[in-house]
């Protein structure tokens, strides 16, 4: 499969896994990694939602990128994201109803995340559609890798389950762990993406600031 | 009344603050926090943003797009709800605003212009804009309400940023862990801050 891409595709591809991460070196997309990061399920299908909106937004834009006069850009480039959002809030609602509804305000608030809009902005613009698409699922995927992380340390130090499923035993229940309601709440879920940052800059000491 | 405004006003800076208790304009508020000009620049940008699209966006939910609002027009029209649309006109508003600040900017303070990059274009996507609309929307506040609480949000995320820049700025003197500088230390500092704002949800209003 690899063979089919050119360097450049590829490079569209991986490269914002871990070496240009959005969350992690291109501060995009922060807001709704701290909010619906509470619990894995609700990770895992805002990171396919917003993977999806991406890659589509990506191609739009990239198609009809020497038509648009710069002034207007940005309510054109927002008109594409708000209705490709509305479509998969419309799929949402109809095939996972539930998380569906605990998620209800953050489908919206795809519109506004800054990586759909910053990789429209900044890369679309400027690359033909099929880079501008295999992009879109790149950075999608960058940003569905800390979500997955987050969702997963914070639904079990915060409450003691993975996937709704109980693995360490509650005191409440009779069991031994004290969940961690600092883990619940938003402080919690900071210093988890900054341990995280930490972790891949130890890791890939390329990425680290000089200030 | 006026008290009613103050207390609003009081609740959206503190209280509720946009960016440490709802969490929302955190991409810009990460990116542009390293010096406290831009962070100034930036802050102000919001505040003209906000104070300009929520009433607005009041306007035209109130008139335009919630259940019976179109009866002003003609009685016909009282059953017709046209409240699905609010997400899109919201934004639009929002975007056009944002693109007349780039603009106005871009022509008058060029310095400022080139220093806030592509986060200027990026309030229009700023959560906190969307989600000032969107409180105004579910509270359904009135127009005057909504000037102050736009114009409360927006110097309530101000604080934040400029807060937040000027510990940035101390912080370059420190020894911080190689993998941990910048936005990783960011992240724990907004971390800390935000359960500092969390004393201010023990006020009565």
């Amino acid at each position: 499969m690899a063979l089919a891409f050119s360097k450049k595709e590829r490079e569209a591809l991986l490269d914002p896994l871990f070496n240009n991460n959005p969350i992690a070196l291109q501060m995009l997309g922060i807001c709704s990694a701290l909010a619906v990061t509470t619990k894995l399920d609700k990770a895992i299908v805002m990171a396919v939602s917003l993977t999806l909106v991406c890659a589509f937004s990506n191609l739009a834009v990239s198609l009809i990128r020497d038509y648009v006069p710069t002034n207007i850009r940005i309510i054109i480039q927002l008109t594409i994201i708000a209705s490709l959002v509305i479509i998969t809030d419309q799929i949402l609602k109809a095939f996972v109803p539930a998380i569906s509804k605990q998620l209800s305000v953050f489908v919206g608030l795809i519109i506004t995340n800054c990586i759909v809009m910053g990789r429209a902005e900044g890369f679309a613009m400027q690359n033909p559609p099929w880079v501008s698409f295999l992009d879109g699922i790149g950075n999608g995927l960058g940003y569905s890798i800390i979500l997955i992380l987050a969702g997963f340390f914070r639904e079990l130090l915060g409450s003691g389950k993975v996937w709704n499923y109980p693995v360490l035993k509650l005191v409440t229940e009779g069991g031994w762990y004290n969940p961690n309601g600092l883990m619940v709440m938003a402080p919690g879920a900071l210093f988890l993406v900054g341990l995280f940052i930490w972790a891949l800059r130890t890791w890939k000491p390329d990425q680290v600031e000089d200030e | 009344m006026a008290e009613h405004y103050l207390n609003l006003a009081i609740k959206s800076i503190c209280v509720e603050n946009m960016a440490l208790a709802f969490f929302l304009g955190m991409c810009s508020f990460m990116a542009c926090s390293k010096k406290v000009e831009t962070a100034i620049g930036l802050g102000f940008a919001v505040i003209f943003v906000l104070a300009m699209t929520v009433p607005i966006n009041n306007l035209m939910y109130n008139y335009l797009l919630r259940e019976g609002a179109m009866t002003w027009i003609s009685p016909s029209m009282a059953e017709v709800d046209l409240s699905f649309l609010s997400f899109l006109s919201f934004i639009g508003t929002i975007a056009a605003a944002t693109q007349l600040v780039e603009m106005a900017l871009d022509k008058f303070m060029p310095k400022l212009y080139t220093a806030l990059g592509v986060f200027l274009p990026l309030i229009a996507v700023n959560c906190a804009i969307l989600g000032a609309a969107l409180f105004m929307q579910q509270r359904d506040y009135t127009l005057g309400e909504s000037v102050v609480f736009g114009v409360g949000s927006g110097i309530g995320w101000l604080l934040a940023i400029v807060a937040l820049a000027a510990i940035r700025e101390k912080m370059r003197y420190s020894n911080i862990p190689a993998g941990l500088r910048g936005l990783g230390m960011a992240f724990i500092l907004t971390g800390l801050m935000a359960m500092g704002f969390m004393v201010f949800s023990g006020i009565q209003l």
